[in-house]
Formats: structure tokens, sequence, C-alpha cells
């Protein structure tokens, strides 16, 4: 009965480890965004008081900020902030960071969700494929699809296909989520346009939305595609030239069980992370693709509120997206360990 | 008999591909020589090569190049579409496309050369130092790096510039401050191997200290490998750097910087198409040279990460 | 004397390079009966390309020739991929090195062998899992129902190789490439592996290919020995007979091996000559 118990202490001592070092991450992250919250040269009191306000009102604020104590005191007070979901109130829209961010996050949730399928959906298969028929037209195709991705400014492949599919054929809806007729038609359930419609039933408003999502999530999809195709192939090429290959050759299977059955199982795993890594990135590339699009998502929100010094909201953002890809981290590590024999 | 085999003459691509050198000198050069010899057999490699020396070209002679000057406006002229006049167009102020991104060149190449310096210097410092130290060092060091891996890059950057303010060197600093922890992780990693070599110990041995141990024999192994991940990377932060200056938090106006000029153009993109179009054009062209590039050099310089 | 389960003459095997063409094989002739044949050779004299060109595995840019490859009077020469996969496994099978690396770490051990079984033989799962059973009974693994649930990370290499062997027999081949099967393994455990390996081709009536660096361990255990080197077959004699061999190579292989009945001082070093690699051959004894 001993090795139950060891095996068991042994994974809480993993668990401990791995959430201790998420706590320490998200410390690291927060003590960055209160830094730059300090080292800004725009005065926070002033940005409450106005210019014109007097001495002893100014003071007054400045006490009430809490900008009189140390740093560490200072410090402390905002994680604790943070921790209740408290980052202040945006001077821009005049609401608490929080509501602004619950507002306009489902939109760029949607807009990286779509991309992050369709890159996975056919980056997925094409690196597989690539692999399986080394040097192949196919792995030549997903070559270029590659390099051409690791290449190309995504806000300026958005604007010309904005110019080709929007502006010159007319497939597509044009900037923002939808058009005029439906704005505010569909009853707010996730704030995801697409699902909501679905709620609803409304069909006429899901189709506008996906004339409007569709070149966006395209877009986002193809970085996403260039970056899974290459490291499905990586891995593919990697098991395909493991001896229990050979084996499965050896039971007479065919090429394409071998690489699906046998090869595909075994790179599933660590296609896990990658796939949580490209969603992460995705949250974040969207900021250049929803200015592009008019897209009313975090990446506006904090480019916006930057532009205006509105400093509460962009740290508010970027701790909101800093902890979206620590939670992703934390999530691919447990699918690693649900998904891995090995790990157990 | 040595005198006739001594006053041969023998070629300069003898003397280099020479299995028996005869100097230090000359080992280096062979073994230089030998890469390129492997680096030019790719063709896509030596593509990259020729744009990016014409782009340092470009640089360099911008004033003599340019037709017009980058700043000189023209209402009268504005937005006027590719022409033998103006073989790119001209923007809303009348501006020559062609010569604000012949001069534009110069922005990027400083952006990308000053992060491709920094980050990776910086990365070996911490890098080395965590690996050759061990102990809570390395731990400190690697915690914070990996604190910097798991953010998002590019929010990161753009909340150190807006504290700092929008400038191109605040730009570079920012660039530079989210690209350093992958070469602390790389470095560290070579550091780890290198460390417990016997040439280091021998090294030791001959009474050499920490500190000339790291220079003169860890950091020279460390930088091949450093390299080959700069190469890569120099698209990246092209991109980035676009993008900042796209967002307006790069070079300011009237400043030719590329990200910039494409959001100049971003309001007429549906009429007057090529004031967005070249300089995205541009941005493509340099960062494909620089992972063209980055290729090759991985194929010559690491052969063990080229096999992908 | 009848067909003989598989007959090789005249087997090249060429990797076309940018420095032009390497033969792996040159010209390799055998016959297998119902028998244990062991094939000799250090690394790189083309004892494993053997077996793999034998199942139809050389991979571009490798190419296979040869005057005859004859499965029971049928040739299997270049056949296409289609009708060789039917010969895999269900007539020719190959056990390898080591277990660690050939068995699917993410796949149960289970469901490797009842995926071998139903390949050849289709049928349901239970009918697979009934077969599966009966062969790692056969290697001789206590408890199979837990075996057959475990992942190949969670069994031993001794055990993991009689795994690759119950379900590289599970089909019933009449070959068996046995490519290095012991030489991964602990060195207690070689000797049960490989009593149940031959135990389990002589009852079946099956033929065996047992390559094998180690002279000693293929003289104990084959019938009859072919010694390669550089690709080509130097010398083939009965296993009994080797301390006759003639060929220098052979006598060199012997000569370094250490015996507990003779010991010397220091072990000759096998001085290779040139002429091995080129020289005429010796006609090989017809069998």
């Amino acid at each position: 009965m001993a090795r139950p118990v060891s095996a068991r202490n042994r994974r809480i001592r993993r668990v401990a480890g791995t959430a201790l070092s998420l706590a320490l991450t998200l410390l690291g992250l927060l003590l960055v965004t209160f830094i730059i919250g300090r080292v800004m040269p725009i005065d926070p009191v002033l940005k409450v008081v106005g210019d014109r306000a007097s001495q002893a009102q100014y003071d007054a604020v400045y006490q009430a900020m809490g900008l009189d104590q140390p740093l560490a005191v200072q410090f402390l007070r905002y994680i604790g902030e943070v921790l209740t979901g408290d980052f202040g109130r945006s001077i821009s829209t005049g609401q608490p960071v929080i509501q602004d961010i619950k507002r306009v996050f489902p939109a760029t949730l949607e807009l990286a969700a779509l991309g992050t399928f369709i890159g996975v959906s056919i980056g997925v298969p094409l690196g597989v494929i690539a692999a399986a028929r080394r040097g192949g037209w196919i792995d030549q195709i997903a070559r270029v699809v590659a390099l051409v991705g690791y290449s190309m400014p995504i806000f300026w492949l958005g604007l010309m296909g904005l110019l080709v599919f929007y502006g010159i054929l007319g497939w597509v809806g044009g900037p923002g989520r939808q058009g005029i007729i439906y704005d505010g038609m569909v009853p707010q359930v996730t704030g995801m346009i697409l699902v909501d419609s679905l709620i609803a039933g409304d069909w006429g408003a899901f189709r506008d939305a996906f004339s409007h999502i569709i070149l966006p999530a395209s877009l986002l999809g193809y970085y996403s595609l260039a970056y899974i195709s290459r490291m499905t192939r990586s891995f593919m090429l990697e098991q395909l030239s493991a001896e229990y290959i050979t084996t499965a050759r050896v039971k007479g299977m065919s090429e394409r069980a071998v690489v699906w059955r046998h090869a595909f199982r075994n790179i599933s795993i660590p296609l896990v992370t990658v796939i949580a890594l490209s969603f992460g990135s995705l949250l974040e590339g969207s900021v250049l693709t929803e200015i592009i699009f008019s897209w009313p998502g975090l990446g506006q929100y904090i480019t916006n509120t930057l532009l205006a010094g509105d400093m509460n909201a962009v740290l508010g953002g970027t701790v909101v997206v800093g902890v979206c890809f620590i939670g992703l981290n934390l999530l691919s590590d447990i699918l690693y360990r649900v998904l891995d024999p090995r790990s157990k | 008999m040595s005198e006739t085999e001594l006053s041969r003459p023998i070629s300069r691509r003898e003397w280099l591909l020479s299995d028996a050198p005869q100097s230090r000198r000359q080992a280096q050069l062979g073994a230089l020589y030998q890469g390129w010899l492997t680096f030019r057999a790719n063709k896509l490699a030596m593509f990259g090569l020729i744009i990016l020396i014409l782009l340092f070209g470009m640089a360099i002679f911008a004033p003599w190049l340019a037709p017009q000057s980058p700043f000189s406006q023209n209402l009268a002229d504005r937005l006027q579409p590719p022409s033998a006049e103006h073989w790119l167009g001209t923007d809303s102020f009348g501006r020559d496309i062609l010569s604000r991104l012949i001069h534009g060149s110069r922005i990027t190449l400083f952006i990308v050369g000053t992060v491709a310096l920094i980050a990776p210097v910086a990365g070996l410092l911490i890098g080395t130092v965590a690996g050759f130290a061990g102990g809570w060092v390395d731990q400190v060091l690697m915690r914070i790096t990996d604190i910097f891996l798991a953010f998002p890059k590019l929010i990161l950057a753009l909340a150190f510039v807006a504290a700092l303010g929008a400038s191109i060197g605040n730009a570079v600093l920012a660039l530079a401050l989210t690209a350093w922890p992958p070469y602390a992780r790389l470095a560290r990693a070579e550091t780890l191997t290198i460390r417990n070599a016997d040439y280091i110990a021998a090294a030791r041995l001959q009474g050499a200290g920490p500190t000339r141990l790291l220079i003169r024999h860890i950091w020279p192994l460390c930088v091949s490998s450093l390299i080959v991940r700069v190469a890569l990377d120099m698209a990246g932060i092209i991109l980035s750097a676009a993008g900042l200056g796209f967002l307006g938090l790069g070079a300011q106006p009237p400043m030719p910087e590329w990200g910039a000029m494409i959001s100049d153009g971003r309001i007429y993109i549906l009429d007057y198409w090529w004031v967005a179009a070249m300089p995205g054009l541009a941005i493509f062209i340099v960062s494909l040279a620089f992972n063209l590039l980055g290729d090759g050099l991985r194929d010559v310089l690491d052969p063990k990460g080229a096999k992908e | 004397m009848s067909t003989p389960l598989l007959s090789v003459k005249n087997l090249c095997v060429t990797f076309a390079s940018r420095r032009g063409d390497f033969q792996a094989v040159r010209g390799v002739s055998f016959e297998l009966g119902r028998e244990r044949l062991g094939v000799v050779g250090e690394s790189g004299s083309g004892k494993s390309m053997t077996g793999r060109a034998i199942l139809g595995l050389v991979r571009p840019p490798g190419r296979v020739t040869a005057d005859r490859m004859e499965l029971e009077g049928q040739s299997i020469l270049n056949l296409p991929e289609r009708r060789m996969r039917k010969l895999r496994g269900s007539r020719i099978s190959m056990v390898m090195q080591d277990p660690k690396f050939s068995l699917n770490p993410v796949m149960t051990v289970g469901d490797q062998i009842m995926e071998s079984y139903r390949l050849h033989a289709g049928g349901g799962r239970a009918a697979a899992r009934k077969k599966a059973l009966e062969m790692l009974n056969a290697v001789r693994i206590r408890d199979p129902e837990r075996v057959m649930d475990t992942y190949p990370h969670e069994v031993s290499g001794g055990m993991g190789q009689r795994i690759m062997i119950a379900m590289m027999l599970a089909p019933d081949p009449q070959i068996l490439i046995a490519d290095e099967p012991t030489s991964a393994l602990d060195v207690s455990v070689r000797g049960e592996v490989l009593n149940i390996m031959d135990g389990l081709v002589r009852d079946r009536g099956m033929g065996l290919i047992f390559i094998s660096h180690d002279l000693n361990l293929v003289a104990r255990f084959c019938d009859r020995v072919l010694i390669m080197y550089a690709g080509r077959v130097v010398e083939s004699l009965p296993a009994r007979d080797l301390h006759n061999a003639r060929h220098p190579y052979t006598q060199g292989l012997l000569r370094s091996q250490p015996r507990l009945d003779t010991p010397v001082e220091r072990l000759p070093v096998l001085q290779r000559e040139e002429s091995w690699r080129s020289g005429e051959l010796d006609p090989l004894p017809e069998t």
C-alpha cells in the first residue's frame, strides 16, 4: 500500500509546484504593471482633479489614492485591488475598468476562438501531410504559406483583405461586428454575437455577424495556421522516424493508418500546448487586427485608452491578457498530464 | 623534396580548404569558408542576403537614391497613383512614397539593429551567468526570465511605450525588454552543457578565474546559436516595430517609418490603395529576406536544428 | 527438396546520394527453410538492411534489386505497396532491437497486440482480445489481463520484448526476422526471451532469421550461419561447423572472442583487409 500513497504525494507536490510558479508569475506580472503605472510621466492625481484644483483638493486626492504611503504598501494595496477585480475607473469612459473589460472581452474571445479554430482545422492536417509526404508539393506549399505568414505584417494583410474582399468584391461585411440594422438587436447572453444570435434563433443576425467576423478571423487563422502547421510538421517528422512506426509498418498497416493512428496520436499531446499558445498569441495579436476592422474588443480598448493616456484602463487590460496567458499555460499543463499516459 | 613542395604555389581556395591548417588563423578562415560554401548552396538564403545588402545600400545612400525629399509636401499632387514621375505614387500630403520608403529603410534598420544588439547581449549575460553560477542565482534569474516569457509581448511593449511616451527610442527599448528572455534561456542551456566539459576543467586547472572562463571560453561558444536565433527573430522584430509604428507609438510624424506610413494610408485604403500597400510590401520583402537568411544561417551554424 | 520458404538471389540495396550511389547490400543470396538462420556481421555490414529489404521496408532514396526474391515460390520483389502490406505481418514479421522504442508509447499493450491480429484476421474485438491473451500466455506473461491495460513504459525491457514477440506472432506468420532482439535487454533476461522465441518458432514450424553481431549467441542458437561483411555474405556454414570457418574474417571474429578454456593475455584485434570487401568469394555451398 506504500506505493499509491507516495504516488499521490508526488502528484500533490507537483500540483503545488505548478500553483506556486503560477502565483509567482502572476506576482511578477502585477509588479511590472505596478512599476509601469508609477514611472508614468502623467500625474494620476491631476487626471482626477483637473488642472485648476486647489492645493488642498490635490493633497486630499493624493492621500485618498494612497500615494503618500511607501511603495511596498502601495504595491500590496494594488495586489489586493486587482484580486478583487478593482482596476480603478477609466478616465475615457468614466466606467470602472472591470466593467469595460467585461463588455469588450467577449468580442476578442469570439474572434480569437474562431481564428484558432480555422488555424487548427487547416494547419494540423497541412502539417501532418507535409511531414508524411516530405519534399512533395504539399510540403512546398506548407513551407511557402508559413514563410509568408512569418513575414507579412498582419495589419497590412488586414487592410489588403478589406480592400479586396469588402471594397472590390463585396463578399464580406465591412468593419465592425454587425451591420447597422442588426446593431443591438440580439439579446446579450454570452457577449459573443455568433453564439447569442444562435441562442436567439435569429438567422439573419447570425449571417450578418458571420459576414463581419469571417475576414478578421481568417486573417488571425492564417497566422495561427502558419505557426501550427510548422510545429505539427516538425513534431510529425520526429515521430515518423521513431522505431514504433517501423513496427506499425511491419504489422502491415497502411501508410494512412501509420500516420494518423500511430504517429498522430503521439503528437496530439505536445500539439495541445502549441494550440493553447497560439490561442494566447491570437488574443494578443488581435490588438492590431481589431484596429483595422474597428472591432470593439480588448485590443482596441487598450490601444484607444493608451492613446488617451488612460493608464488604469491600459494596465487593467494588460493584467487581463496576462492572466489569460497564465491560465492557458496552466490549462495546457493539465491537459498534458491528463492525455499523456507516461505522466501518470 | 620539401623545397619543391613548398615552392609550388597553392591557390587561395586550396589554402582555405586545407586538411592540415598551419595556423589557428588558417583554421578559422577555413571553417568560415566551409560555412560560406554551405550557405552559398542555399539559393533562397542567398536571395535573402542579396535583398538585405541592397537594403543596406539603400539606407546608406538614401539622400542620393531618393528622387525627392521625403518631407517635401505638394498638396496639388496629393494621392497620385503610381506614375512615371512618382513610381509608387504620392501620399495624402503629396509626398513621394518611393522617397519616403528609401529614407524609411534607415529607421527600420536602426530599430532592428539596436534591438538585435541589446536583446541577445542582455540574454547572453543573464543566461550565462545563471547557468555558470547555478544555485540561487540561477533560480532567481530564471524565474524572472520565465515571468517575462509568460507575458503577452506586444501588450507589454504597448504598456511600456505608453508609460515612457511614444518615440523611436522608447519603442526600441520596449521591444528589447520583451525580446531578451528566449536568448537568456538559450544561453543558459548552452552554458549548462559547456560548463562541465573537460576543457573547462582544464582551463580552470590552469588558474582561469570565473570571469575569464565566462568571457574567453563560454561566451564564444554560445554566440553561434544566438546568431541563428537573432537572424530568425529579426523578421519578428521588424513586424513588431512596424506594429508599434502603425499604432502611432513608434516614430512620430513626419518621420517616414514604414508602419506609420501604412497607418497614414489606412483611411484611404478603399480609394487610394497604394498609399498603404507600398510600405506594407516593403516590410514584407525585408522580413522575408531576414527569414530566408535565418534559415540559411541555421543550416550552416546549427545543423542539428536545421533538421526540424 | 521442396520449395524453400524464402529464396533470395543477388539482393542489392542501393542508396543514391549526392556523392554517388552507396551500396548497403551487395549481392546477397540465401535460402531459408523451416530453420533458424543466423546472420552475423558488424554494424554497417548490411545485415539489418537485408531484413528490411525482405519486408519491403526500404524507403526512397533506397532501391532494392535482386535476381530473385520469392516467398514459397512467389515473387515478392518490389511488389506494389498494397500487396506487400498483405504479406507484412501476416506472413513475414519482424522483432526489433529495443521494446522501449519499438512499442507505441501512447497505446496500451493490449490495443497494440489486438491491432496486429485484427489487421489480418479481421474479426471482432472479443476474438482479438482472446487471441491477445492467448499470445501473452504463450510468451509466459503472468497476469495477462492486467498487462493488456498497461502502457509500454510500465513494463520492463524483457517483458516488453516478450510483448513484442506476442504481437508479431499473433497473425501466425511463417517467417520471423529477429533484428538484434536481445542486445538492448538486461543480460539476465536474454536467455529467457530467446528460449521463448525459439520455442514458439519451432512449435509453429516457422522460419527464423536471427540477425546479431554476437557470433557465440548465433552459433549456439541457430542451425545455420551467414557471415556478412561490407554488404556481402562472405561465408555460409552450419553453426556446428563454425570452428572450421575458412574465411579470414570469420576466423578473425572467432579469435577475437574471449574463451574461458584457453584464456589469453590480450585478445587479438581483427585486422581488416581490403580484399574482403571486393575480392572473389569462394562459391557458397548450395543448401
